[in-house]
């Protein structure tokens, strides 16, 4: 076989990381009637044939709930990833544009990085009354800052760029500046970070589910499967929490590795390092 | 040194103005809360079979009825002199109950923030030393696993292996059951305090590893480390000599950074091992609708952090001459 040279390596296991996740999102979409399953004649099984990942007290497949909930987990995290990007686009580019907005923007990622990030998380979603609602709000509104912050910058550099005071002095209207110069140049930057950010949602998604400020008790998400597990452990029923955990690590340690990829595309110096 | 305080006393006003920001936006997101706290709390059951004027006591109890703006106003005044209220659930001066827990988190806080800092500087300064041969790769590799996992989760695993099979630990609480508070010695205390301060510190060392790795290769590629090589000084020497003391700075920042992260991870923490800690009351309220300990306790830990943003900022001018003077030029 022909050896690929980095690019090359680098696009296919990107279009592998993403072709997985497609996969467990499908599965998990089309396994739902079955995570809510119950059968009482099969209780407590350890992991086994047939059932990969043990079955709980109320005799449910925990591998279909797994995959479920990871589902789940994915679908809310690139909600709230491409929210939270956009509002950093926004108010990245707002504030390097504007001095008065500047200082408000600064101001206000300053209290934002001040309350811990899990507390921020649960206060708005407490505002928008907890539930599937609440964690998108808590997520998509809390993760905009870092993004913004660094698209700011950019966006502060580039003003200076050549190309763009000869635009402003060849009298190009500003909102075309921002259009056809500004945006085209941000867009690298603003893919990588927001695939970059989907770690981060769905760790937190999870997080804020379990102290139960997230989706409720009825859904199979890894928050509430792993909440209910903790009841479980002390009886010596690990599988409930090991199996759903190791998963979810594994879905957020292959969105690393797509935006790690997706960078490396994008940023055409780095991928030769 | 008087150039030092003015500067030390912008950064106070600013931290100010900023906590105060933190209680309006955090009054005003748990005002906007369409959970009746009256229903979280009674109970739609025992709601309906009481009279109406039974209902309005709770109301008032729960401060449904009063308008914003005056119960901010009259929380930030009583607030100003000390009284952060009363909490709803505990029905105990919020102050006090945030002082007896903040009494039990210090410790794993402390303990934490100090592990994860030496760690991940240790960790760091070798990763970026030895940059891509397996020592770097190790780091890299341990740090993009841990910060890939979910807290709550590592300790849940560590609850099940060391607690559970093992037995060397007990899996919750901060003393013994069925023990007066008096005779707990201080050994017990340890030993339940023992894994959360581990899970705490071990989820901690990632970023700043990670970010002290960087560092330490910008440093490590410098013009002053290739003279340095050309002098022929061995790598620990200019580790020990040249590394250290550049990446001193970013280390500072990371340090003081994390702060806000470790009392995040507390949170989670502390509801897995069910350790009475600020973390835990903080889930309490939280569920519970317990405004004035909610705000209380987001006041105190926003407090904590920009303190923590203010000793970073004081004490770089300490560590380095070039800001110390630079200062009191200006």
């Amino acid at each position: 076989m022909r050896r690929l040279n980095q690019r090359q390596r680098a696009l296919l296991l990107l279009l592998l990381a993403a072709a997985v996740l497609l996969a467990i999102t499908l599965a998990g979409a089309l396994l739902t009637g079955r995570a809510m399953e119950t059968d009482f004649s099969r209780l407590n099984l350890a992991p086994d044939l047939p059932y990969l990942f043990g079955t709980d007290w109320m005799g449910r497949d925990m591998f279909a709930r797994t995959l479920t909930g990871l589902s789940l987990s994915i679908r809310i995290g690139a909600l709230t990833a491409c929210v939270s990007a956009v509002i950093a686009l926004v108010l990245g580019v707002a504030a390097a544009l504007n001095r008065k907005l500047d200082a408000v923007f600064s101001w206000c990622i300053d209290l934002f990085l001040g309350i811990p990030h899990i507390l921020l998380v649960m206060l708005i979603s407490l505002a928008f009354g907890r539930g599937f609602l609440g964690v998108v709000a808590g997520v998509s509104l809390s993760h905009w800052p870092s993004l913004a912050r660094l698209l700011r910058g950019e966006v502060l550099q580039l003003r200076q760029a050549p190309y763009l005071r000869l635009a402003r002095k060849l009298g190009v209207p500003r909102r075309d500046l921002i259009r056809r110069h500004l945006l085209p140049h941000l867009l690298p930057q603003f893919l990588t970070g927001l695939i970059l950010q989907f770690p981060h949602a769905i760790l937190h998604e999870a997080s804020v589910t379990f102290l139960g400020f997230g989706l409720s008790s009825e859904q199979p998400a890894i928050g509430v499967i792993l909440s209910e597990s903790m009841r479980y452990l002390t009886t010596g029923r690990w599988w409930l929490a090991l199996f759903p955990g190791l998963a979810l690590v594994g879905v957020v340690l292959l969105f690393a590795a797509l935006g790690e990829q997706a960078r490396r595309l994008l940023d055409p110096s780095s991928i030769h390092q | 040194m008087k150039h030092r305080l003015q500067f030390a006393g912008k950064k106070l006003l600013r931290m100010a103005l900023l906590l105060l920001g933190v209680s309006l936006a955090a009054f005003l997101l748990m005002s906007a809360s369409p959970l009746d706290p009256l229903q979280t709390n009674v109970g739609q059951a025992a709601l309906g079979s009481m009279s109406q004027e039974q209902i309005a006591q709770l109301e008032d109890y729960w401060g449904v009825n009063t308008p914003l703006a005056e119960r901010y106003l009259g929380w930030l005044f009583s607030a100003l002199q000390g009284d952060f209220g009363t909490s709803l659930l505990y029905r105990q001066p919020v102050l006090q109950i945030i002082g007896e827990r903040l009494a039990n988190s210090l410790g794993l806080l402390l303990f934490a923030w100090v592990l994860s800092g030496i760690l991940g500087l240790t960790l760091g300064v070798l990763a970026g030393a030895l940059r891509g041969r397996w020592p770097d790769k190790l780091v890299r590799g341990w740090c993009l696993l841990i910060s890939s996992t979910p807290t709550f989760w590592l300790a849940l695993l560590l609850l099940t292996v060391f607690a559970v099979w093992l037995g060397w630990f007990p899996s919750g609480l901060s003393v013994p059951i069925g023990v007066e508070a008096d005779s707990v010695t201080a050994l017990e205390r340890l030993r339940h305090a023992v894994l959360p301060a581990l899970t705490l510190s071990i989820t901690g060392v990632s970023n700043i590893a990670l970010h002290t790795r960087e560092k330490m290769v910008d440093v490590m590629e410098s013009d002053y480390v290739l003279f340095a090589r050309a002098r022929g000084e061995s790598l620990p020497a200019i580790v020990l000599r040249h590394g250290l003391r550049n990446v001193a700075l970013p280390a500072i920042t990371l340090q003081f950074a994390s702060v806000s992260e470790i009392i995040g991870g507390s949170v989670l923490v502390e509801q897995v091992f069910s350790y009475p800690g600020l973390g835990q009351a903080a889930v309490t309220a939280g569920l519970g609708s317990d405004m004035p300990l909610l705000l209380g306790i987001t006041v105190l830990t926003a407090a904590i952090v920009f303190g923590g943003n203010v000793a970073a900022d004081l004490l770089y001018g300490v560590v380095d001459p070039k800001i110390r003077r630079g200062a009191a030029k200006a």
